[in-house]
């Protein structure tokens, strides 16, 4: 596994990626209704119409306008945000951090909660708790990520669970003058205890609200996986050896299942990513999920076209660390 | 043991499956609800009574019981807004699917049969499509489209057609490589009377699966957008929206969220149980 | 006869039955069997007869639907007919160990060799790590591995058929087991690496003293390797007692037909009979189907 396959697949990213600016142009533009109308309130001069669509370079012809755009993505210029009077550039990358925290943290959540389910499930394979952990599995999966972010909400309030925050990102009570927007890494490495508790607690449902929908599929594919490896001679062996049944099962077998699963289950990962549209709304997590529906709904062009093509790149970034940990976990392709 | 299944017919061991039974029973009287609606509601569900606000459901005993489930909070009943969402949630999921089936099969179909450069273009489509985060996108759709039920129903299919392609493209290469295919392209079958007549029929039963999947997805993406406020004005009731004003009275009134979560939830439910039954009783006959 | 009579492993009126489909079918129909320390004991049949069966009751590892319906099996003085799972586990390694039959698949693909020597070194000679990693250095000197160093970081896939056989064999030793049961250990091998490895065994086993029970249907291995034999057919115990008095008057039609029908090392210019269809016949309903149960 080498740096060479490594830029391959970077290269291969490209066309992709200029698949979807071409589409998020196209659907922006051709689709019915003007954009600039959209973009306006009621009582807009003519005058003041045509001074937008000037701006948005709108007066010039489709292929001009696709020639302007693709440059300006080339140089890094994504526009300026209609709605917060920002570029548009400044105002993701700010954001991004707290959205890539809490994605991970939603990921980090799904495997321990996948696979402890899975190991458990095969663990007692044919009895009965492996038909509970179906069952649980099934349900957790019928409910998708908003539901369970609502009805967390709802045992909270309902519960009056006042240590459960609901909203926002950390207690306005603390006081954290962050370098970076990563807190979770800052207040770590800066040892600020208070801060990595709190921000912890607040990510916790949202997390969470993400992370069960993944963890049910996770765990259904690694459990179809480390069944299927138990079979095999080496777990015979390892019996002989004198291993504990739950050592094989979390070590000998997991390790061979993983691969398959890693295969399976790595597009979902990024399906956690679209996620965070609606939980950050839901829960008022200040990332850049948050900042898409008010996008749209306020018709902001620069700002949705920033945002499509944002979360294209963590897709495609998604894919790319599947792929790299695939690599990883396959000894055959370590060495030859 | 698969052989003596197969031999009775099929219909008669889906009556038997219980998820089949279970989701479709529901299913069953959903649609039942839906029809019946007008009759069956206890009030106009785009009636306001500001008199009646927050009503809490009447088994709390702070209710009435002209309200069984409540007010909102413009003194709407819920119970009926309830019955009538039912009919937006169905209506939705099944037009929903079914255009999004017609879309993905027929690209599937073209796929994985005529292979080639068709397979590789389509197949390249179908990867960026799925680069898109599919809440944003839809979300995107309907802005522009403007709200309304079809703005919904056709983000739905322009989304999710891709789950429909990919299933469909894969068994269609399977079926190809079956031999009643071969000789049906010795005899001299024409190749779309081949794709219609000979391949389509077999790769029905996963499309039945799939639909009652994409089902559940449309319910849920509908309930997305509703709550997001884009799907229909908020007069009309939908669970979404009722969610979505749910969320917003939650300290006041957490009651209005538990109804329709739980009718979405159970919807879902439903759908999830008879996809899986169908698979279940179909599966012998697509092994063969 | 040693000097320690009382034998490491006796089998006593073994009877192994497996529930497939409501039905109770008879596997093992009172085998008795006995191996003093240091002996090697070939256990010869057909596929089929119940050979591997043997070796998987005494190791505590019979499939999941059988059960041992009568008869005792003891180790070392000790009865371990009805062990706990506990119990097992502690007799593995330092009690007794496995050779397997297929290299390919015995070991984990996903794991060095050397973890998978040092797993077992750890686990029950309470070995550090690097102490581990040394003795499973020896060990593959002792099976005469090449590059000991180098094939303790590579994975199984990279190895040859032998090596890994060589590999199994050095797990199976590693703990000084009382106990070895060697479960075809070459039919999945080249001819001329199967010389080499049957040597290997041979050599490492005089050395250690330890007792071998040597699964196989290849009769010609047996008389080069075994100081005593038992022939099972259709899960009976058909012929038993030292190698040299077997062979040279078997008891039984079956048992002389097998022997002609084995091609000799030794007298390679022998032509080969094939087991005569009457004597095979021999072979019941109840066996035949025991032998469709065998793989649940």
């Amino acid at each position: 596994m080498s740096a060479g396959f490594l830029l391959k697949r970077l290269v291969l990213a490209v066309p992709t990626l200029f698949g979807v600016a071409v589409i998020v142009f196209v659907l922006l533009r051709i689709v019915p209704g003007d954009p600039i109308a959209m973009m306006i309130g009621p009582g807009a001069t003519p005058a003041d119409i045509q001074q937008l669509r000037v701006t948005y370079g709108l007066d010039k012809s489709i292929a001009h306008q696709f020639l302007l755009y693709v440059g300006d993505l080339a140089q890094g210029r994504f526009g300026t945000s209609i709605s917060m009077r920002q570029d548009v550039l400044e105002l993701i990358l700010g954001r991004l951090p707290v959205t890539v925290e809490l994605c991970l943290m939603a990921m980090l959540l799904a495997m321990i909660n996948g696979g402890a389910m899975a190991v458990t499930g095969a663990y007692y394979r044919g009895r009965w708790p492996e038909a509970g952990i179906d069952g649980l599995a099934g349900f957790m999966l019928a409910i998708p990520d908003f539901l369970w972010g609502l009805l967390f909400i709802l045992f909270v309030v309902i519960l009056s669970l006042t240590g459960l925050p609901i909203s926002g990102r950390i207690s306005h009570e603390i006081s954290f003058q962050a370098a970076t927007n990563f807190y979770l890494i800052e207040s770590l490495l800066r040892l600020r205890f208070d801060v990595l508790g709190s921000v912890l607690l607040h990510m916790l449902l949202p997390a969470l609200s993400l992370a069960l929908p993944l963890a049910a599929i996770v765990s259904r594919v690694l459990k179809t996986s480390l069944n299927e490896a138990m079979t095999q001679d080496y777990v015979q062996l390892a019996r002989v050896k004198g291993f504990s049944r739950l050592r094989i099962v979390a070590r000998e077998a997991l390790r061979n299942a993983l691969v398959p699963t890693v295969t399976l289950t790595g597009v979902q990962f990024t399906f956690l990513v679209g996620g965070t549209v609606l939980i950050e709304k839901i829960f008022s997590y200040p990332g850049i999920g948050n900042m898409a529906i008010d996008a749209v709904i306020n018709r902001d062009l620069p700002l949705i076209q920033g945002l499509v093509l944002t979360f294209a790149v963590l897709f495609i970034a998604i894919n790319l660390a599947v792929d790299m940990s695939y690599a990883l976990l396959n000894p055959r392709m370590r060495h030859g | 043991m698969a052989e003596l299944a197969a031999a009775r017919p099929a219909w008669r061991r889906a009556a038997d499956n219980w998820r089949i039974r279970l989701g479709g029973g529901f299913l069953l009287f959903l649609v039942a609800v839906a029809l019946l609606a007008p009759w069956i509601a206890p009030h106009d569900p785009i009636d306001q009574d500001l008199l009646l606000q927050y009503l809490p459901p009447a088994w709390t005993g702070k209710g009435e019981a002209a309200h069984l489930f409540g007010t909102d909070n413009l003194g709407r009943d819920i119970l009926s807004r309830l019955i009538y969402g039912a009919r937006i949630a169905l209506v939705v999921a099944v037009c929903a699917a079914l255009a999004a089936g017609l879309i993905g099969t027929t690209l599937g179909l073209l796929a994985g049969y005529v292979g080639g450069w068709v397979d590789q273009a389509i197949s390249r489509l179908v990867e960026i499509w799925m680069a898109f985060p599919a809440v944003l996108l839809s979300i995107v759709l309907v802005a522009v489209m403007g709200t309304g039920l079809h703005s919904v129903i056709i983000a739905i299919a322009v989304i999710d057609w891709t789950r429909f392609c990919r299933v469909v493209r894969a068994e269609t290469m399977a079926q190809k490589a079956q031999d009643y295919v071969a000789s049906a392209v010795t005899i001299g079958l024409p190749q779309r009377r081949i794709l219609v007549r000979e391949i389509l029929p077999n790769v029905m039963p996963l499309l039945l699966v799939l639909l009652t999947l994409e089902m559940g997805i449309a319910v849920i993406v509908e309930a997305i957008l509703s709550y997001v406020g884009l799907s229909l004005s908020s007069e009309f009731p939908t669970w979404g929206g009722m969610i979505g004003a749910g969320r917003q009275y939650v300290n006041q009134a957490p009651w209005l969220m538990v109804a329709p979560i739980v009718m979405v939830i159970a919807t879902v439910l439903a759908l999830n149980a008879l996809g899986d039954g169908l698979k279940d009783t179909l599966d012998p006959v697509m092994r063969k | 006869m040693s000097v320690t009579d009382t034998p490491i492993l006796a089998i006593e009126g073994l009877h192994l039955e497996i529930r497939a489909d409501r039905r109770r079918i008879p596997i093992l129909r009172g085998i008795g069997l006995a191996v003093t320390p240091g002996e090697v004991h070939g256990l010869v049949g057909e596929s089929g007869a119940g050979k591997t069966m043997v070796g998987r009751v005494v190791l505590g590892i019979a499939p999941l639907r059988s059960r041992v319906s009568g008869g005792s099996v003891r180790f070392d003085g000790e009865d371990i007919t009805h062990l706990s799972e506990g119990g097992r586990r502690r007799l593995m390694g330092r009690g007794m160990a496995l050779i397997p039959q297929d290299p390919m698949t015995a070991l984990n693909p996903a794991f060095r060799i050397g973890d998978q020597i040092t797993d077992v070194l750890r686990l029950h000679m309470e070995l550090g790590r690097e102490a581990a990693r040394a003795r499973a250095l020896d060990l593959l000197n002792d099976v005469h591995i090449r590059a000991p160093e180098r094939v303790l970081r590579q994975y199984p896939h990279e190895l040859s058929g032998g090596m890994r056989q060589r590999v199994l064999i050095a797990i199976a030793f590693s703990c000084r087991p009382k106990l070895i049961i060697a479960d075809e250990p070459t039919t999945a091998l080249d001819v001329t690496v199967q010389r080499q490895v049957l040597g290997l065994i041979k050599a490492l086993q005089a050395d250690r003293g330890t007792a071998l029970l040597f699964i196989t249907h290849d009769l010609g291995v047996v008389a080069k390797l075994c100081d005593r034999i038992t022939v099972l057919q259709g899960g009976r115990v058909l012929e038993q007692g030292a190698v040299a008095d077997v062979f040279e008057a078997p008891k039984h039609a079956y048992t002389s037909a097998l022997m002609k029908a084995t091609p000799r090392y030794d007298r390679p210019g022998d032509a080969l009979q094939p087991v005569p269809a009457a004597l095979t016949e021999t072979l019941n309903d109840e066996a035949l189907a025991y032998d469709e149960a065998r793989d649940a």
